[in-house]
């Protein structure tokens, strides 16, 4: 089938004529979302740049991180920079543990690469899917201290919520399994000072 | 009340001129239309932008800009400031007279062209018995300047883009110069107020607007393509392909130079949309006859600018072709086809009156397209190139 000549012309003009005038009549056209002021809410997966998580209301106390340093030796870019305490405080087991005097990352460094989070086995550190992180000033406003980096727990499950529930679900385990421990051998302690009876259930506290 | 809305451009600059003393008054009405004509196109020019960039939007089922101003009306004034803002670099090993002067011949002489077109009834700058031979003579001074960019610039992809910009321009300057001999033979004149004043007259309620004719509608089709290859417009835009060449001839310039470029460029098409308006849809006549109480200046820039809505139309639709594409056409299409109706004008004109004349044109018209068609732009073969000179 030959066709004339300009046929294909035409047929693409009216192609171009049905996309300008259709998107003055269907609003479906135009995909176009106006960043600015229309926003389309985030994917939960979504991640761009790393926080910490702490427990509680005071972020000092409650922050998880225990300044292992492990995030700043896996960073591929080096943008996190730790200082070890001399002192210790508790965790969230009650266990006297170390925490970051400074804890810094470096934004204009970061990739976004969730290192970081996968190799924290404290759950510490996790990903926001903050993304306007604009500043006019381009070297300390671009460094953030570990006081803007904190975010609450309620934060983490507001962004990620089935994340956030894992990970809880999680700690909680491994606090009951410490509790019970505790309780188990506090337990053996009190039964060894009552009497020299035999001792009873040493398999007791196990899960 | 019509006549002088028609004729308020006419009577204003009277008015002005009044003012002055008797000796003075030719100068200063000429002086007064130059001006006019140095504000209006360019302002069209910035609406057209914006216009442009909009409607390719909607082609593509975008929005386009719509951030300066309401609808983003004022983005050809944040452009220009920027324009104005940027750094002017001409390069080292540039030849710095040459470099600087290729913009402003660019601008220079496509206004010249606007000089001979009439823009409404009696609005007409300068009324030349051989008005569309200077307009010709002034659109192929372009050519010029485009080389003169492309030379001047000691860039190789300057000097292609110049390159493949001279020889596009120089084969369609055939076809266009001779689509517009047709409407010369039938009209007997190259003053273009005459072309316009021949076609503004009506059968019943009907133009006799030359792209009603046979000959017209093929002349008119064939003006169209040369005119978007002349003006560097995509499909023909490969002068300044950003894919192979960054930016053809005008790589190397920036800043108000570059915004020049793209000034001379667009009121080229405007120059040449006007032309063919004049050439082909009556100019400023109105189309339909009971409609001419609306001032013929109107008509006139509302057919400049429904030419420029195909222009942009055609923008948002068609590839870019190749070099030899571009060539094969204009040389093995468009050349015959707009001889070809040069000899059927002949006959229309020699035929006289009746609707023999009619018949025949069409028939020979339509035969020629078909078969032209079909078989003068047929591929020759299909399958590896061979490079007959390299191996």
């Amino acid at each position: 089938m030959t066709h004339l000549l300009g046929e294909g012309i035409l047929k693409g003009m009216a192609e171009t004529a049905k996309n300008f005038f259709g998107t003055y009549v269907s609003k479906e056209r135009l995909t176009t979302v106006e960043y600015p002021e229309q926003r389309i809410p985030t994917v939960e997966a979504a991640r761009v740049f790393p926080f910490l998580v702490y427990d509680g209301a005071d972020w000092e106390a409650g922050l998880r991180c225990v300044a292992c340093q492990i995030c700043e030796k896996e960073c591929p870019p080096k943008c996190i920079y730790i200082d070890k305490s001399k002192d210790k405080k508790p965790d969230y087991v009650g266990k006297q543990q170390f925490y970051p005097a400074r804890f810094d990352i470096d934004v204009s460094v970061c990739m976004s690469c969730q290192i970081c989070v996968e190799v924290c086995p404290f759950e510490a550190i996790k990903m926001d899917n903050e993304f306007e992180l604009a500043t006019s000033d381009r070297f300390g406003g671009l460094l953030y201290d570990r006081k803007q980096l904190a975010r609450s727990n309620e934060y983490y499950h507001s962004i990620h919520p089935t994340e956030a529930a894992e990970v809880d679900a999680r700690l909680g385990e491994e606090k009951a399994k410490v509790e019970a421990k505790a309780r188990a051998a506090a337990e053996a302690a009190a039964a060894k000072a009552a009497a020299p009876a035999p001792p009873a259930p040493s398999a007791g506290g196990g899960s | 009340m019509a006549n002088t809305l028609d004729q308020i451009f006419i009577l204003l600059r009277n008015w002005l001129v009044s003012f002055l003393p008797a000796a003075l008054r030719p100068a200063a009405g000429v002086v007064l239309g130059v001006i006019a004509i140095v504000c209006v196109f360019p302002g069209l020019f910035a609406l057209t932008t914006v216009f442009e960039r909009k409607g390719l939007g909607r082609i593509q089922n975008r929005l386009g800009p719509n951030r300066v101003g309401p609808y983003g009306l004022f983005q050809p004034v944040a452009d220009g400031i920027k324009s104005l803002t940027k750094e002017d670099i001409v390069p080292l090993s540039a030849n710095a007279a040459v470099h600087f002067l290729a913009p402003l011949v660019l601008v220079v002489a496509v206004f010249m062209g606007f000089a001979v077109l009439p823009m409404g009834r009696n609005m007409v700058l300068v009324d030349m018995d051989a008005g569309l031979l200077f307009f010709f003579a002034m659109g192929a001074a372009t050519e010029l300047s485009v080389f003169m960019a492309g030379w001047s610039s000691r860039n190789k992809y300057s000097l292609l883009g110049a390159m493949r910009a001279v020889a596009q321009m120089i084969s369609y300057e055939v076809v266009l110069l001779l689509s517009a001999v047709a409407v010369v033979m039938i009209t007997g004149s190259l003053s273009l107020p005459a072309i316009v004043a021949a076609q503004n007259t009506y059968t019943g309620i009907f133009p006799h607007w030359y792209i009603f004719t046979p000959w017209g509608l093929a002349g008119f089709a064939m003006y169209a393509i040369a005119a978007t290859a002349e003006t560097n417009r995509s499909p023909f835009d490969l002068p300044e392909g950003e894919s192979e060449l960054v930016a053809g001839y005008h790589t190397e310039y920036s800043g108000f130079k570059f915004a020049l470029f793209f000034l001379g460029e667009y009121l080229a098409m405007f120059s040449i949309s006007g032309l063919g308006t004049t050439l082909f849809l009556g100019g400023w006549s109105a189309p339909l006859s009971f409609l001419t109480f609306i001032p013929s200046w109107i008509w006139f820039f509302s057919k400049v600018m429904l030419s420029i809505f195909v222009f942009i139309w055609m923008r948002g639709t068609l590839p870019r072709l190749r070099q030899d594409q571009l060539m094969n056409f204009a040389w093995k299409f468009c050349l015959p086809f707009t001889l070809l109706d040069l000899v059927v004008t002949a006959l229309w004109r020699f035929m006289g009156e009746g609707w023999m004349r009619w018949v025949v044109s069409t028939a020979i018209l339509a035969a020629a397209y078909v078969l032209m068609g079909r078989f003068g732009m047929r591929k020759e073969h299909f399958g590896p190139r061979r490079y007959r000179y390299a191996e």
